[in-house]
């Protein structure tokens, strides 16, 4: 009987690789996206100057501990996605009222300028980072955004652009979660 | 012209050396520190520190602005005072343990670093298993029946006159 039950080993370990297999290849999974580790932490410091030709305020960390659920978008001109995610989140911040900032990403200040005017400007501040305020925040690239609430604590954090799908499933719930 | 063509070679073979001993360098030279003693721990540490989008990469080989950042950030923080270790952990604090190559031993991680000496021992257990279970078993059969015996002569009749049996069917 133990040995019939060997000859289903060969089996058992298939069974286990092509599990995983089935995993990897699973339509949801991304092997590019990285982990976030920002979740439930404090705001990281940081203090952004405006963008130079720019009429909307620099950024700092003292800005997002208002008391209320804030957004944080990283943006860059050059940045394709962000162009695509800019109308959903113009949209998202007009709806719902949660004051929008923006981190603008090793941009220059003129291409910044130009991409705003064109797309229009939904952010109350915008700090203009050369890099190091991303790596503060944990981002790999752009966009990139955060929800933080009244105690100033991330969280949420989202890698890539903020599409309908993902406003409707994870930001909109926890939205109206943090403000009753 | 052989001496010529022997130069040649010569010279092809010292490029090939030299790019194969040299490693890929993405550090550049307004980023390498005056104290030659921090400057190798900030090599030494950025080894272990993986660029965040480039997924297998350190951010001492690759090219990227992030790992540039990085690189940066890691001297700053030596200068500042910091430990090897506290660089490490203010980088783990943003990105996680996914930003270091080298995967740390804690509860979550056991079965990576101590999977494979698992399988081993499983199969070591399997290897004696499967021979002591020989050595258990009985080295002869018991030996035949006198009823046994009897078949066996009749079937090796049978056998050593086959055409008779064929024709008897």
């Amino acid at each position: 009987m133990m040995q019939r039950l060997l000859f289903l080993l060969p089996v058992a370990v298939f069974a286990v690789i092509a599990g995983y297999f089935l995993l990897g290849l699973a339509p949801d999974r991304d092997p590019s996206s990285v982990p976030t580790a920002m979740i439930d932490k404090p705001t990281p410091s940081f203090d952004l100057p405006a963008v130079p030709g720019l009429e909307t305020p620099g950024l700092a960390t003292a800005d997002l501990a208002s008391g209320e659920v804030v957004m944080v978008n990283f943006f860059a001109s050059w940045c394709v996605p962000c162009r695509a995610e800019h109308a959903f989140l113009t949209d998202l911040a007009a709806r719902s009222g949660v004051p929008l900032y923006g981190i603008n990403h090793r941009d220059k200040p003129e291409d910044a300028v130009a991409w705003l005017a064109e797309l229009g400007n939904p952010y109350r501040r915008i700090g203009a980072d050369a890099g190091r305020a991303a790596v503060e925040w944990g981002v790999t690239g752009v966009p990139e955004t955060f929800i933080i609430d009244g105690a100033g604590r991330i969280r949420y954090h989202h890698r890539g652009p903020l599409v309908p799908d993902v406003i409707g499933r994870e930001v909109e719930p926890l939205l109206s979660a943090l403000r009753p | 012209m052989i001496d010529r063509l022997r130069r040649h070679l010569l010279a092809v073979a010292a490029v090939l050396l030299a790019s194969a001993v040299t490693p890929s360098l993405a550090v550049e030279p307004d980023e390498i520190l005056d104290d030659p003693a921090l400057e190798q721990r900030a090599r030494d540490l950025s080894a272990e520190i993986r660029c965040v989008v480039c997924q297998n990469e350190s951010i001492d080989s690759s090219n990227a602005e992030i790992a540039r950042e990085v690189r940066l950030l890691v001297r700053e923080r030596l200068v500042a005072g910091d430990s090897d270790q506290q660089v490490l952990d203010y980088l783990v604090a943003r990105y996680g343990d996914f930003v270091l190559l080298r995967p740390p031993m804690k509860p979550e991680t056991y079965l990576l670093w101590f999977g494979p000496l698992v399988v081993l021992l499983l199969g070591i257990a399997a290897i004696f298993v499967y021979f002591r279970g020989q050595r258990a078993a009985p080295a002869l059969p018991p030996p035949l029946s006198e009823e046994e015996e009897a078949r066996l002569a009749r079937l090796l009749a049978d056998e050593a006159a086959p055409k008779e049996r064929r024709d008897s069917e």
